[in-house]
């Protein structure tokens, strides 16, 4: 099955959700990159050469891990994990960055600006510049420069400015926001290097395609690692793409169910999360470049979101997904923080794994389905990043004392310099 | 259509006055708020504006400068909704001689049904209506409808836009055409230069609809080169800034240097 046939004649269109929703002063922009890009899909060689970056560079193809240790614990199916976490900047995100940046590259852009919410797509974006040498610029909501400062620091030290949004909530949506404008007047050098599987067509569909790289290894390995196909596959979907680069894999395997895992935050109820498939709080809308499921009000203004994880802490979900849940072929789930919160760290107890608080929702869900299923049943979780990035707001989750001292005494340290 | 007419009117009155071009103002409903707004648009009157925007507030206003930003969220966190625009608006077209379009992002007329926000516009006394994140490709029902209540879809030409591309937004258009006289947001300043003139020459050779020329106009100056090249000259960021100064005395002193 090939989701992107666009084979009812209406490109860029999943069911009804899609389309490009741009200004027209990007219309020629926009024209620009999908004739690129349709080139680039079109040239085995250009598919050769995103993977051996990708190997050389990144360390694909990442492993498989069996979770043997939580398997037993839970007594129910055999968990497995595809590591994305393993990638060089430590999450799936670099996948799509390094396509985009070869295609930027094609197009003789020398600049490139990003959004970012977690900060792991800024951090991908940041690595690429200036392994390409391209000047870069990273938006990025107040509220996430606040509590992905590590994230940061990485991106200004590799030589991007890094702006802190203070519009709206201050979080991704604003940082995309912010994005478009930066586009609006600079498209003749820039290349907007959108990071997630939203934004207007061609993004969902090229972010999608690089992505696939995910999914295209994690069947072979699990065929050979498990003897079988997995009979649930766990991702989580804050705006969807590490979830449909691994689903993309098993998109023919009709016998396997795909679950989507999104940001269940304090619960149901609007602005307590950002749910926008399994909670009942969203409808149809507009905005952001694309047709999708939003958070929004009557009015069509964009509600406040909620999540411990900044990268599923938006308002909007890829479109392709929206019309696979349609069709009764991805399943959605919401999990909430202090679920996310105790499969991290049953999963750091038992493996000696971090997953990242946006992957540990896939965790979550997992552990959950897992406990029911029998012994001789498999799930495969995504390990879209790793959560080192995570450290200040996973030590204020568990309440770590030693953290809190030690940063007490470097913040001593500090004052005493100055 | 009623706005074709009244621009040909318009358009003829302006031969025999000292304006140079006509002029079309912007209004944030409900920022800073529905009295200010009023008193704005008393001002505007008086010194006889052609057309005013009034714009619907959205949380995502992502083709707005800074200060509409700004002028958006706050509207919605005091509390405005679209009914609450659409009074507005009725009131504004039943007291004054500026007729009234509608500004704002698809998805709030997305959000309150495409032919039920047409509707209402037409039954509050709007023109036409501008959506700026709305292309032409995903216009046509919408346009229809436009048609069907003989409210002008009024369609944006820029700078990058092929000929293929300008002739086709100019089938779709109607009222006038908003050409944008250079890339960006709203709000920062544009020369007024031969690039513009030219540009506008070029969307001269699709339409014969009277063109409005945006972004950045802020002098009397800059009234007057579009009153050569182009009709309709509009105001946005500069008067906002002016009120924001000093209110009602800024934005007066602004419309006087403006337009003497």
């Amino acid at each position: 099955m090939d989701l992107f046939d666009f084979k009812d004649g209406r490109e860029g269109y999943y069911g009804k959700y899609g389309g490009t929703f741009l200004p027209e002063i990007l219309h020629s922009t926009i024209e620009e990159l999908k004739a690129e890009f349709r080139k680039a899909k079109a040239d085995p060689a250009f598919w050769q050469e995103f993977m051996a970056l990708m190997q050389s560079y990144s360390g694909r193809p990442t492993p498989v891990t069996h979770l043997a240790n939580l398997s037993n614990q839970l007594g129910g199916a055999q968990i497995y994990v595809k590591r994305e976490d393993l990638n060089h900047t430590g999450s799936h995100k670099i996948n799509n960055v390094m396509g985009q940046g070869l295609l930027a590259k094609r197009m003789g852009k020398t600049r490139v600006i990003a959004e970012t919410g977690a900060g792991q797509h800024g951090y991908a974006t940041a690595t690429m510049a200036a392994r390409f040498g391209f000047e870069s610029k990273i938006y990025m909501g107040a509220v996430d420069v606040a509590r992905q400062r590590p994230n940061v620091f990485w991106m200004e030290n590799m030589g991007s400015e890094v702006v802190a949004v203070t519009d709206g909530q201050q979080t991704l949506k604003d940082a995309i926001n912010e994005c478009l404008r930066d586009w609006v007047t600079n498209m003749d050098n820039t290349h907007y290097v959108l990071g997630t599987a939203c934004g207007p067509h061609p993004f969902p569909e090229m972010v999608s395609w690089f992505q696939s790289i995910i999914g295209r290894e994690a069947r072979e390995q699990i065929l050979t690692s498990a003897g079988k196909l997995p009979d649930r596959i766990f991702a989580c979907v804050g705006g969807g793409s590490n979830a449909i680069g691994l689903f993309q894999g098993f998109m023919d395997d009709k016998e396997v169910q795909l679950v989507g895992c999104e940001a269940g935050g304090f619960g149901p109820g609007k602005g307590n999360h950002a749910s926008r498939l399994a909670y009942k709080d969203a409808s149809i809308g507009v905005a952001q470049g694309m047709k999708t499921y939003f958070l929004q009000n009557d009015d069509g203004n964009m509600l406040e979101t909620h999540s411990v994880a900044a990268g599923l802490d938006y308002i909007g979900v890829n479109p392709v997904l929206v019309h696979l849940w349609e069709e009764d072929r991805v399943r959605f789930e919401a999990v909430t923080d202090a679920q996310v919160t105790e499969a991290l760290k049953v999963t750091m107890r038992s493996e000696g794994l971090i997953p990242a608080l946006e992957s540990s929702h896939g965790f979550a869900q997992a552990i959950i389905e897992a406990k029911e299923m029998s012994k001789d049943e498999v799930v495969l979780i995504n390990m879209s990043g790793r959560g080192d990035k995570d450290i200040f707001t996973i030590a204020d989750a568990l309440d770590d004392n030693h953290w809190k001292e030690f940063i007490k005494q470097k913040a001593d340290a500090y004052s005493s310099e100055a | 259509m009623p706005l074709n007419n009244y621009l040909a009117e318009r358009k003829q009155a302006l031969q025999t006055s000292k304006r140079p071009a006509m002029i079309m103002t912007h209004v944030v409903c409900g920022y800073p708020s529905f009295e200010a707004n009023w008193k704005a648009l008393e001002i505007m009157d008086s010194f006889g504006v052609d057309l005013v925007e009034l714009q619907f507030p959205f949380s995502e206003p992502s083709a707005d400068g800074p200060l509409f930003v700004k002028a958006n969220q706050e509207a919605i966190s005091n509390g405005v909704h679209v009914n609450d625009c659409f009074e507005f608006m009725a009131k504004v077209t039943a007291k004054f001689s500026f007729k009234v379009i509608m500004m704002g992002y698809y998805n709030t007329v997305f959000k309150t049904g495409l032919e039920n926000f047409m509707q209402r516009l037409k039954a509050a006394g709007a023109y036409g209506f501008i959506l700026p994140d709305l292309p032409v490709d995903e216009a046509g029902e919408l346009h229809q409808l436009a048609r069907e209540l003989d409210l002008a879809p009024i369609v944006l030409m820029t700078p990058t836009n092929t000929d293929a591309r300008l002739e086709q937004l100019a089938s779709c258009a109607n009222g006038f055409i908003y050409t944008v006289a250079r890339k960006g947001v709203t709000g920062s300043g544009t020369n007024m230069n031969t690039q513009v003139s030219d540009f506008i020459q070029r969307c001269q050779k699709f339409t014969d609809l009277p063109l409005a020329v945006g972004f950045g106009v802020s002098t009397a100056e800059d009234v007057t080169f579009i009153g050569k090249h182009a009709d309709i000259a509009v105001i946005g960021t500069a008067a906002l800034k002016a009120w924001e100064a000093n209110n009602e005395k800024g934005l007066r002193d602004f419309f006087t240097q403006l337009l003497s």
